[in-house]
């Protein structure tokens, strides 16, 4: 008990210099975790969370029974398994093909480019889009068209919503993504491929051989808290991109708590639901890491 | 990476398909954005008839005399520069001086820290009531809404504290303390300064953050005044829809509709512009930002 006084009195100053941020996650972390018991009350204003009446799981309930449960979950776990298959080997391919490019200068320049879409923002992407595909004047619309004869309104159409949002976070996202599988693959002992060389691998060979299986450990760990996300897709494009004619499938949870929450004010059945979305989630991630651990030697925790 | 002079027709052709492949990629990355900057300064009818494909015709700079005319897109770029710089100093401030302690084999009660911190990157309350602990705060459409709630990251904090364990040696402090420094003294006189790269990154990390964020002002703000650029273009890009009743005469809103089609397109490049340009040059840093952080995930 001392000793432990000792060493805190110690380095009081560091206790200080950590005190900011760790009130800051007191406060805007574990407070709005506090206030999730709203989920379990019928929650008003003037009552506080305190003084608001016990529902127990009337709120669940009203969820699960709620006509678009099915709808809701069906969407976002659509959304992100499509996101996900598309947009995650992709990077890693890129990644692969960059670094075995000859040219220092050419590679430079391109990783440029490629990384180039991620410094726009969410609306100016989903802005670009409606641009692009507007049945009127978008130059996309202009080469169907020509071809076709006919335009499509994309935004407009149900079918289009998960390609399109699948397609633009290819287009945005894919060369960041490659940074961190740059950084695995420069880490590769250059001896490894030169002793290949030596016994005639090719190209092709030693990356399948070599390369693959060095940057293994951060594709899993990136898969792991890709799949653990599976329920959390970006709000902002989705909700960017929702129209009144694709409600149908561009209708997630996310866009439903903000809707009922923030719009119509319906606070205890949105923080239901969100909760619902974050156990959901977390449950994921363990499953996930565990399965991840019992196969292969890399995991989460 | 490795070159022999007697390439394997194998390696040659995983070049080729290399370099076709990347350079496509690229151009498909590249294109839209070119096109958005010469459909920016062309005549929009000719934008929208599809004649437009690399050269930018009948040169007018309509659109952007219209977006300097009107005030709401200087007045959201004021704010988003307001809230940027705001924003990164006080989120720099917060993740260094919270990271540091975690990075100090000495300090008692790390793991603890660490725990809670890490603790809300898996778990957290949710949209209602962070925004009604916001409310109750009486931060609703007020600047702190917009740089307060979001500041720490524990991403940010990981990376920091790991370039802290591999930048400033153990050495270095004990030879301070030695010499009678405080705790406090060596972090504000030695370690800040040897810190400048991952400030770089941080500061860095919530300007963009801040420039592109629309989030954060949709739930917070109802005040147009303080609307950052992103809710300002948001009204440009993706709400815009013409009020039909209001228009009488076909040719009145043709010509409303035609201006409208290249104020979206100068928007998207006065916006976007600033940031892709000075990109290439912060890049490395950036890069080096995702892989100190990739070190330890």
């Amino acid at each position: 008990m001392r000793i432990t006084f000792k060493k805190i009195l110690r380095n009081y100053q560091l206790y200080l210099l950590i005190m900011p941020t760790f009130l800051y996650f007191i406060i805007f972390k574990y407070i709005p975790m506090y206030g999730i018991l709203i989920a379990f009350k019928d929650y008003s204003p003037t009552k506080g969370i305190i003084g608001s009446p016990w529902v127990g799981f009337k709120y669940f309930e009203d969820f699960f029974n709620s006509f678009n449960f099915w709808d809701l979950i069906k969407n976002t776990v659509y959304l992100n398994i499509f996101q996900l298959i598309v947009t995650f080997p992709l990077p890693i391919i890129v990644a692969l093909m960059l670094n075995e490019l000859p040219n220092e200068k050419i590679k430079k320049t391109i990783q440029t480019i490629l990384y180039a879409p991620y410094f726009i923002s969410t609306v100016v992407l989903v802005g670009m889009m409606y641009v692009f595909l507007s049945p009127s004047s978008g130059i996309i619309n202009k080469i169907i068209q020509a071809i076709s004869g006919n335009t499509i309104d994309f935004f407009a159409t149900p079918g289009w919503f998960r390609p399109l949002y699948v397609l633009s976070s290819a287009w945005q996202g894919t060369g960041w993504g490659t940074v961190v599988y740059m950084a695995a693959l420069s880490s590769v002992d250059p001896q490894l491929h030169e002793a290949a060389i030596v016994d005639g691998a090719s190209k092709f060979k030693r990356t399948i051989v070599i390369d693959i299986p060095a940057i293994m450990p951060v594709i899993i760990i990136q898969l792991i808290l890709a799949l653990g996300n599976i329920m959390n897709v970006g709000f902002e494009k989705a909700y960017l991109m929702q129209t009144p004619l694709n409600l149908d499938v561009s209708e997630i949870i996310q866009t439903y708590v903000y809707k009922l929450g923030l719009l119509q004010a319906q606070y205890s059945f949105s923080t239901a639901v969100g909760l619902f979305n974050s156990v959901i989630n977390f449950i994921l991630l363990i499953i996930v890491n565990w399965i991840v651990k019992k196969f292969s030697e890399t995991s989460l925790w | 990476m490795f070159r022999t002079k007697n390439q394997s027709s194998e390696d040659r052709l995983f070049d080729t398909i290399s370099y076709l492949s990347l350079i496509f990629f690229a151009l498909i990355v590249l294109y839209p954005l070119y096109f958005i900057i010469i459909a920016s300064i062309s005549d929009p009818d000719m934008v929208s008839s599809g004649q437009i494909w690399f050269l930018p015709k009948g040169i007018t700079f309509d659109g952007y005399k219209r977006i300097f005319e009107d005030n709401s897109i200087l007045l959201g770029y004021r704010n988003t520069l307001i809230y940027a710089g705001l924003g990164a100093i006080i989120s720099v401030a917060m993740t260094v001086s919270g990271a540091y302690p975690l990075a100090r084999k000495d300090f008692y009660g790390r793991n603890f820290f660490m725990a809670v911190f890490v603790f809300t990157m898996f778990f957290g309350g949710g949209l209602i009531p962070t925004y009604l602990l916001v409310k109750s705060l009486g931060m609703l459409d007020t600047i702190w809404a917009m740089v307060i709630p979001g500041a720490v990251s524990v991403w940010n904090l990981i990376i920091t504290r790991t370039f802290f364990q591999l930048n400033i040696p153990e050495e270095l402090r004990e030879a301070a303390f030695m010499d009678g420094c405080s705790d406090l003294r060596f972090f504000v006189k030695i370690v800040l300064p040897l810190s400048r790269p991952i400030i770089a990154v941080l500061a860095l990390f919530a300007i963009v953050g801040q420039w592109n964020g629309f989030f954060d002002a949709l739930i917070y703000l109802s005040n147009e005044k303080l609307y950052p650029l992103q809710l300002v273009l948001r009204k440009i890009l993706i709400q815009s829809e013409p009020q039909l009743g209001m228009m009488v005469d076909v040719d009145t809103l043709a010509a409303k509709l035609k201006v409208r089609e290249l104020i979206k397109y100068s928007s998207i490049v006065v916006s976007s512009v600033p940031v892709l340009i000075i990109y290439p040059f912060i890049q490395k840093y950036f890069v080096k930002g995702v892989m100190i952080g990739s070190i330890k995930g």
